[in-house]
């Protein structure tokens, strides 16, 4: 079966994100003044194969430890998806 | 000495540390491409500065699957000497030569500025020529060069004595200003386990003539030498 993971990854709360900072302050800057806090991440989409649900799941947190996420900074939420179902957001 | 410098796709300090080990200091110094799977019998790798592979995905994390990688691995394991440079550095940690990782600036932006570090360590293969206390004036440039680890892995590091360089003031005064990216406790370089690889922000190669705002960079290099060849005798 084919499946995407959807892996979310932003630094971990205990480091000062000065990207999230920068971004906050345009944010000001344009009005938005109830903005309270702002941090940056990314998202990775990785399509690939295997046998069921649970294999997938166990496959894309291997490449979260082995590659996509460095745990010394950042934290991450994984999402697997067959393919044909509805992806999240 | 025989110094191997690896260029790999992106490295753009690999040609200063050529100048800088061969010309500047007389050292045997040449190109290891990233695509070798062998180095040539070397007292010292440098692993230069540059965007190796474009900084893709984090800076480092793609350069750690170079082929020459596994040959970089593999000395540093037998205790050869690996100075990681800026890109370098951040290569180290994201292949576990070294722990912790870089982040970026607190300032957010690219900085390139002359800046001061203080040696805390004296007796490392790298740093011998130069006695605790001494600052030295070097360049940075990078946008993430911003020291972290988790605060035991800092105490483990100060207990044994692995923080080589702090950023400091003109003084050697360890403060906030003198910090030009947010790295914990004014962090500029560190040394693995085996005390045989190090990695630092700043570029001693840059520093390697006064024509260029200071030779204070040569130092570092010509203690390296020194070593090598001392090691070489024994």
């Amino acid at each position: 079966m084919r499946f995407a993971g959807i892996v979310s990854i932003r630094l971990r709360e205990d480091l000062l994100d000065p990207q999230g900072k920068a971004v906050m302050t345009g944010l000001e800057q344009l009005g938005f003044e109830t903005v309270e806090d702002v941090r940056v991440g990314k998202q990775l989409r990785v399509v690939f194969e295997a046998k069921d649900g649970e294999e997938a799941m166990a496959r894309l947190e291997e490449m979260c430890t082995k590659l996509l996420v460095n745990p010394v900074t950042e934290d991450y939420d994984t999402v697997v998806v067959a393919e044909g179902e509805p992806e999240p957001d | 000495m025989k110094a191997g410098i690896i260029t790999f796709l992106g490295s753009n300090c690999d040609d200063d540390a050529l100048y800088a080990l061969g010309d500047v200091l007389g050292a045997d110094a040449s190109r290891v491409l990233y695509n070798e799977n062998e180095l040539p019998k070397l007292d010292l790798v440098v692993l230069p500065g540059g965007f190796s592979y474009g900084d893709y995905l984090r800076c480092g994390a793609i350069a750690r699957f170079s082929p020459i990688m596994s040959a970089v691995k593999e000395f540093a394991d037998a205790g050869g000497l690996v100075l990681g440079i800026c890109n370098g550095f951040q290569i180290l940690t994201e292949a576990g030569l070294l722990p912790g990782a870089l982040t970026r600036n607190d300032c957010v932006e690219f900085r390139c500025k002359w800046v001061n570090i203080r040696v805390e360590n004296n007796q490392t293969p790298f740093t011998g020529e130069l006695s605790p206390g001494d600052v030295l004036r070097v360049p940075i440039a990078h946008t993430e060069g911003n020291y972290f680890d988790r605060p035991e892995n800092i105490a483990r590091l100060n207990e044994e004595n692995r923080v080589v360089f702090r950023y400091c003031d003109e003084k050697g005064q360890v403060t906030p200003e003198a910090n030009p990216n947010g790295s914990i406790e004014n962090i500029a370089g560190i040394l693995n386990e085996g005390g045989n690889v190090l990695g630092m922000m700043p570029h001693p190669e840059r520093a390697c003539e006064e024509l260029l705002g200071s030779a204070d960079g040569m130092r570092i290099l010509r203690s390296i030498a020194l070593y090598a060849v001392n090691r070489a005798d024994a």
